[in-house]
C-alpha cells in the first residue's frame, strides 16, 4: 500500500489538538519569528526586491504558458544528457516507479516536499527497499542509489538545481548506481538564465542572503557519480490546477516557505490540521486546486484563514493567496449548491442577499434583529447567541446593538430640520 | 464637496454612533454630507465566503445606489468594505461575466481626510492613553499606512501606545470566526495580551468588525478596555453627550 498523505478530517476538527499542544504552539510562534525576522532582514538589503518578485512572476507565468513545450524541451535534454525521463499522472503511479526504479535497493532519501507529496517513503519500503532519511544514517555508506527532490529544473540543458541548508541531498548525488529525482511539472524554468532571478529571490525569501548548498546535476557522466540518471515528471492535479484561471496562479510557487512563517493561522496550529504537506496558506489552496474541493476535509483548506493578506505581501513570486483562496471558497459553494436539501449556510446567506437586496426588507430585518438582540442582551453585552452563532459567544461577548439604527437616527435628524 | 456617506450595514445597526461621528466630523469640516437611503451592503460578506452570485446582486445594488445622485466621492468608515468596493467589485462583476459599473472614487475615511482634504489635525480632543490596531484591511488591502496614526498624533491631549506585532490579524476574518472559532479565538487571545501589556485604557481601528471581534473578548474579560472607532475620537462626543 502506499500512502500518500490525505486531508481527513475538516480544518477546525484538525485544529484543536494543535491548537492545544503547548509546546508545538511555542516551537511554532518562536520559529516563525525568528524566521521572519531574518527575512526581513534579508529583504530590506536588497534594494532592487520589489523588481525580483515582478521578474519571478512574469517567468513562472511565461513558463506555465507554455508548460508542455518547455516539459518536452526538458525531456529532451535530460535524454541527451544521458537521462531518463517518466511521466506520472498521480501520486500513486509517481510513488509506484520511484519504487520500481530502485528495484529494492536500499536508498537514501533526504526530505523533500514532493517525495511527502507523492508517499515515496511508504511505496519504497513496500517495495523492500530500505529507506535512509538523512546522509546521517550509519549505514549511509554502503547506499548505492539516491531519491532526491529538486528546486528547479532547467529545460535548456536539463540541468536539476537544488539549494539546501544542511547539504543532505548534497550527499547523495554522488551514489554509484542510481540517481532517481522526483519534481512536480511546474519546477521546471525555460532557460539557465532564468536561474539569474530565482537563485536571488529564493533565498531570501526563506530569510537567507545565500543557501549554504546549492547543488546542480545534469543526466549522467561515465565513471563518475551515478551510472544512471532517473527524472520523475508528477502531475498529481497540477494540469487541473493549472486550467483553473484564477487558481494557476498557485503553481508559480518555489517553495519558499515564506507565507507559512508570516501565517498568523499556520503560527497556532502548524501543519497538521492542513492534512498534506507543506500546510499553510500555499498548501489551503494547492490541495484543493490540485485534488478538487469533493470531500469536506479538502473543501474545509480554503476557508482555513482570515484573508489578512501577509502571505500575499511577502511571496516571491506575487501569488495573490487571499484572491484564490476567495475563488475556492466559491467553488465550494458552487458543488453545494446542486445539493438536493440546501446547506444551513446557503438559505441564510440566501435569506441574509435577499434582504439586502432591497432597502425596505433591509430596514425591516435590521427592526426586527434589533429587538431581537437586545431581548437578549444584558448590561449592554450579548452573552450567548443561540446555533451556530453560538460559535461567537463561546468566547466573546457582542456589543448590544443600540434601539436607534444610523439610517433611523439620520431621517429623524433630516425630519428635525 | 458633496459626500455620499456609506455607511456599511453592521455600523448601521451595531454602531450607529460611528456613522453620526462621520457626519459630525465632516460637516465640521466644511462639507455636505448625504446619506443615500436605499444602501444596504456592499456584498463582502457574501463574495469572501463563496457566495459571488450572492455578492453580485449587492455589489450591482451598491453602484445603483452609489453612481447616480452628482457625489464628489463616497465615504465609508471601514476600510474592509472600501476594500470590497475597490478591488473586489472588480473581480464580482468579472466571475458574473459583467462589467463593472462606473462609481465616484470611494474612499475609508482617514484616507479621504489625509489624501483628499489635506486634513491631520481635525480639532479634536481625547484625554485618554489610546492603542491603534492597524486592522489587515486598512493595511494590506488599502495601503492606509500611517495615516490613522498622524491623525490620532494630532488629538490633544491623547496619549498613544504602540501594541507589539500590531499588523498581526486579530483572528476576526468575517465568517472565519465561526467556521474555525477556536483559531479564531487563539488568534484574538493573543491581540488582547498584546493590546493590555500597553496599559491603554482605548483600542481604536478603522474597522468596527474587527473591533466588535477584539472589543468582545476584553469585553468577556471585564478588562475594562473600551474600543472605539478613529471617527469616534476624532469627532468628539455629541450634543448633550
Amino acid at each position: 500500500m502506499t500512502a500518500a498523505p490525505r486531508p481527513r478530517l475538516r480544518f477546525a476538527d484538525a485544529a484543536r489538538p494543535a491548537l492545544a499542544d503547548t509546546a508545538l504552539r511555542r516551537d511554532l510562534r518562536d520559529g516563525a519569528a525568528a524566521v521572519r525576522a531574518r527575512r526581513a532582514a534579508a529583504v530590506a538589503e536588497t534594494p532592487d526586491w520589489a523588481e525580483l518578485r515582478a521578474a519571478g512572476r512574469a517567468l513562472k507565468d511565461r513558463t506555465l504558458l507554455n508548460l508542455d513545450a518547455c516539459l518536452e524541451r526538458l525531456e529532451r535534454a535530460v535524454t541527451a544528457a544521458g537521462g531518463t525521463v517518466h511521466w506520472a499522472v498521480g501520486a500513486a503511479e509517481a510513488a509506484r516507479t520511484v519504487a520500481r526504479l530502485a528495484g529494492g535497493a536500499a536508498v537514501a532519501m533526504p526530505a523533500a516536499p514532493v517525495l511527502e507529496e507523492i508517499g515515496a517513503a511508504d511505496a519504497l519500503a513496500a517495495a523492500g527497499s530500505t529507506v535512509h532519511r538523512t546522509g546521517a544514517d550509519a549505514e549511509f555508506p554502503a547506499v548505492r542509489t539516491a531519491v532526491t527532490g529538486v528546486d528547479v529544473m532547467v529545460a535548456e540543458t536539463g540541468a536539476m538545481v537544488l539549494l539546501e541548508w544542511a547539504g543532505d541531498a548534497r550527499r547523495c548525488l554522488a551514489v554509484p548506481d542510481a540517481l532517481i529525482t522526483v519534481a512536480g511539472i511546474e519546477q521546471v524554468v525555460p532557460d539557465r538564465a532564468d536561474l539569474e532571478v530565482l537563485l536571488r529571490s529564493l533565498p531570501r525569501s526563506a530569510g537567507e542572503r545565500l543557501t549554504p548548498a546549492v547543488s546542480v546535476w545534469t543526466g549522467v557522466a561515465p565513471g563518475d557519480g551515478p551510472a544512471a540518471f532517473h527524472l520523475v515528471l508528477v502531475d498529481n492535479g497540477r494540469t487541473r490546477a493549472l486550467a483553473d484561471e484564477i487558481g494557476r496562479a498557485a503553481l508559480r510557487c518555489v517553495g519558499c516557505a515564506a507565507c507559512l512563517d508570516v501565517c498568523p493561522v499556520y503560527e497556532r496550529t502548524g501543519p497538521g490540521p492542513y492534512g498534506a504537506p507543506p500546510g499553510g496558506p500555499i498548501g489551503a489552496v494547492r490541495v484543493p486546486l490540485q485534488r478538487g474541493v469533493g470531500s469536506a476535509a479538502t473543501a474545509s483548506l480554503p476557508f482555513a484563514s482570515t484573508l489578512c493578506g501577509a502571505c500575499a505581501d511577502v511571496c516571491p513570486v506575487e501569488i495573490d493567496i487571499p484572491e484564490v483562496l476567495v475563488h475556492l471558497r466559491g467553488e465550494v459553494v458552487d458543488a453545494r449548491r446542486g445539493r438536493p436539501v440546501p446547506t444551513p449556510e446557503l438559505a441564510v446567506m440566501r435569506a441574509a442577499a435577499w434582504t439586502m437586496g432591497d432597502p425596505q426588507r433591509y430596514e425591516a430585518a435590521l427592526r426586527g434583529g434589533v429587538r431581537w438582540a437586545r431581548l437578549l442582551s444584558r448590561g449592554g453585552r450579548i452573552r450567548r447567541l443561540p446555533g451556530r452563532f453560538g460559535a461567537w459567544t463561546d468566547a466573546r461577548d457582542l456589543p448590544a446593538p443600540p434601539a436607534r439604527s444610523f439610517r433611523v437616527w439620520w431621517r429623524d435628524r433630516a425630519g428635525a430640520r | 464637496m458633496r459626500v455620499a456617506l456609506f455607511v456599511a450595514c453592521y455600523n448601521d445597526a451595531l454602531f450607529p454612533a460611528t456613522g453620526r461621528a462621520v457626519v459630525r466630523l465632516l460637516e465640521r469640516l466644511g462639507h455636505q454630507v448625504v446619506f443615500p437611503a436605499a444602501q444596504t451592503c456592499c456584498g463582502q460578506m457574501h463574495w469572501s465566503t463563496g457566495y459571488r452570485a450572492e455578492a453580485a446582486a449587492l455589489a450591482s445594488g451598491f453602484a445603483e445606489v452609489f453612481s447616480g445622485g452628482g457625489f464628489d466621492a463616497v465615504v465609508t468608515p471601514s476600510a474592509s468594505c472600501a476594500a470590497a468596493v475597490r478591488r473586489d467589485h472588480a473581480r464580482i462583476f468579472r466571475a458574473a461575466g459583467r462589467d463593472a459599473p462606473p462609481l465616484p472614487p470611494v474612499h475609508e475615511l482617514t484616507e479621504f481626510l489625509v489624501d483628499v482634504l489635506g486634513v491631520t489635525d481635525v480639532g479634536a480632543s481625547f484625554p485618554h492613553r489610546v492603542a491603534y490596531h492597524p486592522t489587515c484591511h486598512a493595511t494590506r488591502a488599502l495601503g492606509a499606512g500611517d495615516r490613522p496614526l498622524r491623525l490620532l498624533r494630532a488629538v490633544r491631549s491623547l496619549e498613544l501606545a504602540e501594541i507589539p506585532a500590531a499588523d498581526e490579524c486579530c483572528g476576526f476574518g468575517g465568517t472565519f470566526a465561526l467556521k474555525n472559532a477556536d483559531v479564531s479565538v487563539a488568534l484574538v487571545a493573543d491581540k488582547v495580551r498584546h493590546i493590555r501589556a500597553t496599559a491603554a485604557d482605548v483600542v481604536c481601528a478603522v474597522d468596527n468588525s474587527c473591533l466588535a471581534h477584539i472589543g468582545g473578548a476584553l469585553s468577556r474579560l471585564r478588562s475594562g478596555v473600551r474600543v472605539l472607532h478613529l471617527a469616534d475620537i476624532l469627532a468628539g462626543p455629541e450634543d448633550g453627550a
